[in-house]
């Protein structure tokens, strides 16, 4: 198939809609309402609802009602709007519904501003809603595999009935590059979600669909479940991309476009001699936890960059247990990080090992 | 022997959990007895509330879920954008859709969604044991409101069908009370005609019923009745405000 110039919004709109998704609902937030432009223009073309809505809280509760039938259904939006979707996200993980999110990431906290920023990972990785729940998270580096996680997104959405967030942020929102899509694939090969979803009791009882229980051994009981499809999907659904880790004796772990920069921060650092590798975690969560403890064995030092103040380097501690030093660079207030700084920030570390 | 009254097929075997003269019971039957005399049992969604009423979907024999506390119209929109054919319904008190789901209420009704809403005003919160309400009365009593509600503290009790009736998107909109047998009859009417703006493709339909709540308002049933009729609607007059569906 030919390669497509796109922009990041454009290429996961038209991707979703690839993947089945004929639901959309988003209030317009910098720097990803090209996402709901795409869409306006697009799903109608399709025979698909799109719907700006009076607000993320809205939103996120048409998206409930949407998944509620069992239709691949998706929102965007950006940091503060993720951030007001959040009840209504731990009622989707609560009721177990599919359901895909793409929150493209800005400068925060508060309004912040509207450049890329990876300050989000605490509230989508670790559940910025209430309650014990888990979202999956993929964190696209380029926008080929934007493209590809979209449609993956949909399909893990539908696998284990649990919201699934594309983590991206402003860079990846905003730049283009060339992508090759995927096939349009035919709704009816969709799973078809009829034992549970809400379409009218037509020859069989009543479906119900809620995410509470007034009854405590009950309610334990549904959040035991819960956490049995979390394991579930940690054993079976970590997801990362090595670069050079064959006898490297560094290794640079970031994810998105962290770990894109940090490719040829390796390659500079190769080309001096210097042994490093990346690690770049795909599932922010389940956390690529196993293959980093394994590679954490091999390496002197583990050095971690990201564009916030260290959010996922608790995570790589976490998985590393201590056998190795972790040391951590990273930017704030919408910076990108350089591969000169981040080249440099890394050489004052390894002058103390 | 030919059976004359019975339990409407809508309406699951459950035993309600309301107090006693409490109106949601009233309510639920008058609206399962619309959806059977509609025949739309089949392709009805329920979406239930937060408050007193968060099992109704347990009570109607039809596919439902419990949205957030105020959302239960954006959950019924994204249901019913899913599914056009369906017919979608929720069912609210005035703390869910008044106070804390109002923009949700107000751009529904201006989408002209095909939904029904089936408002039950108290003019308090129910479970969370009898506070202000938006549709708190001007001097009434709540637990929020010990020395009673204040215009200068509080502000006034919120008109919502009034403020609807402007709406260009609400097809049917009517307030009415069940207090008398007559009220009962009359109420079942009006949300059979929102049920039928929705299933025409009116537009958006609502029925605000007055309700009681013996338990927080601290009054015997029949006490509760009739402070119903003295002072709710005076403030909340029953009245016709919208009707695009006609006879």
């Amino acid at each position: 198939m030919k390669k497509l110039m796109m922009k990041g919004n454009e290429a996961i709109a038209e991707s979703a809609i690839r993947a089945g998704c004929r639901l959309y609902f988003a209030y317009p937030i910098t720097p990803q309402s090209e996402i709901a432009e795409y869409m306006a223009r697009r799903l109608p073309e399709v025979g698909g609802v799109f719907l700006q809505t009076e607000s993320e809280i809205a939103t996120v509760n048409m998206v409930y009602g949407a998944a509620c039938t069992g239709k691949r259904a998706m929102t965007s939006t950006s940091s503060p709007g993720f951030s007001l979707m959040q009840e209504g996200i731990s009622y989707i993980a609560g009721a177990e519904l599919p359901c895909v999110f793409v929150d493209v990431v800005r400068g925060g906290p508060g309004l912040g501003n509207i450049q890329p920023s990876q300050g989000d990972y605490f509230q989508a990785v670790k559940g910025g809603g209430h309650g014990d729940y888990r979202l999956i998270v993929l964190a696209p580096s380029t926008l080929q595999e934007a493209v590809d996680l979209t449609q993956l997104a949909f399909d893990l959405a539908d696998r284990y009935r649990n919201p699934v967030l594309i983590l991206a942020d402003g860079m990846i929102g905003q730049m283009m590059e060339p992508v090759e899509l995927l096939k349009m694939r035919d709704l009816s090969t969709l799973p078809d979600h009829s034992d549970w979803a809400l379409r009218g009791a037509r020859n069989r009882e009543p479906h119900r669909i809620a995410a509470f229980n007034i009854d405590p051994v009950g309610l334990e009981r549904m959040n035991k479940r819960l956490q049995e499809k979390y394991r579930l999907i940690e054993a079976s659904e970590q997801r990362w991309e090595e670069y050079k880790v064959d006898g490297a004796e560094y290794l640079m772990v970031g994810y998105g476009t962290m770990g894109r920069i940090l490719k040829s921060v390796v390659d500079s650092l190769r080309e001096e001699g210097i042994p490093v590798g990346l690690f770049r975690p795909v599932t922010l969560w389940p956390f690529p936890k196993k293959r980093l403890k394994e590679l954490a064995e091999k390496v002197k030092l583990i050095f971690v960059v990201e564009m916030s103040s260290g959010q996922m380097v608790e995570d790589v501690q976490i998985s590393v247990e201590g056998k190795v030093p972790v040391h951590f660079y990273g930017r704030m207030g919408g910076f990108v990080p350089t591969p000169e700084e981040i080249l440099s920030a890394f050489k004052e570390v390894r002058k103390w090992k | 022997m030919e059976v004359i009254f019975k339990r409407p097929k809508a309406l699951s075997d459950r035993e309600f959990t309301y107090c006693p003269g409490c109106h949601h019971g009233i309510i639920h039957r008058l609206i399962a007895e619309v959806i059977d005399e509609l025949d739309i049992q089949e392709k009805t969604i329920m979406v239930a509330p937060v408050g007193c009423s968060v099992f109704a979907y347990e009570f109607f024999e039809v596919d439902g879920t419990v949205a957030p506390h105020g959302r239960a119209l954006a959950v019924a929109t994204g249901i019913k954008r899913a599914l056009p054919d369906r017919i979608v319904f929720t069912y609210q008190g005035d703390g869910d859709l008044a106070a804390i789901g109002i923009a949700e209420t107000i751009h529904a009704a201006n989408r002209g969604e095909k939904l029904t809403t089936i408002f039950v005003n108290n003019a308090v919160y129910g479970m969370t044991g009898g506070q202000m309400a938006p549709t708190t009365l001007l001097g009434q009593k709540t637990t929020t409101t010990p020395y009673g509600r204040t215009a200068a503290n509080d502000g006034y009790p919120l008109h919502v069908s009034e403020a609807l009736s402007t709406i260009g998107g609400v097809a049917y909109l009517e307030r009415t009370t069940v207090s008398t047998t007559k009220d009962i009859l009359n109420t079942k009417k009006a949300i059979k005609k929102a049920f039928l703006a929705q299933i025409k493709g009116l537009g958006f339909g609502m029925v605000e019923v007055l309700s009681t709540c013996p338990t927080n308002w601290g009054m015997s049933p029949v006490e509760a009745q009739n402070w119903l009729l003295e002072n709710m609607v005076k403030e909340f007059p029953p009245k016709v405000f919208v009707d695009k569906v006609g006879d």
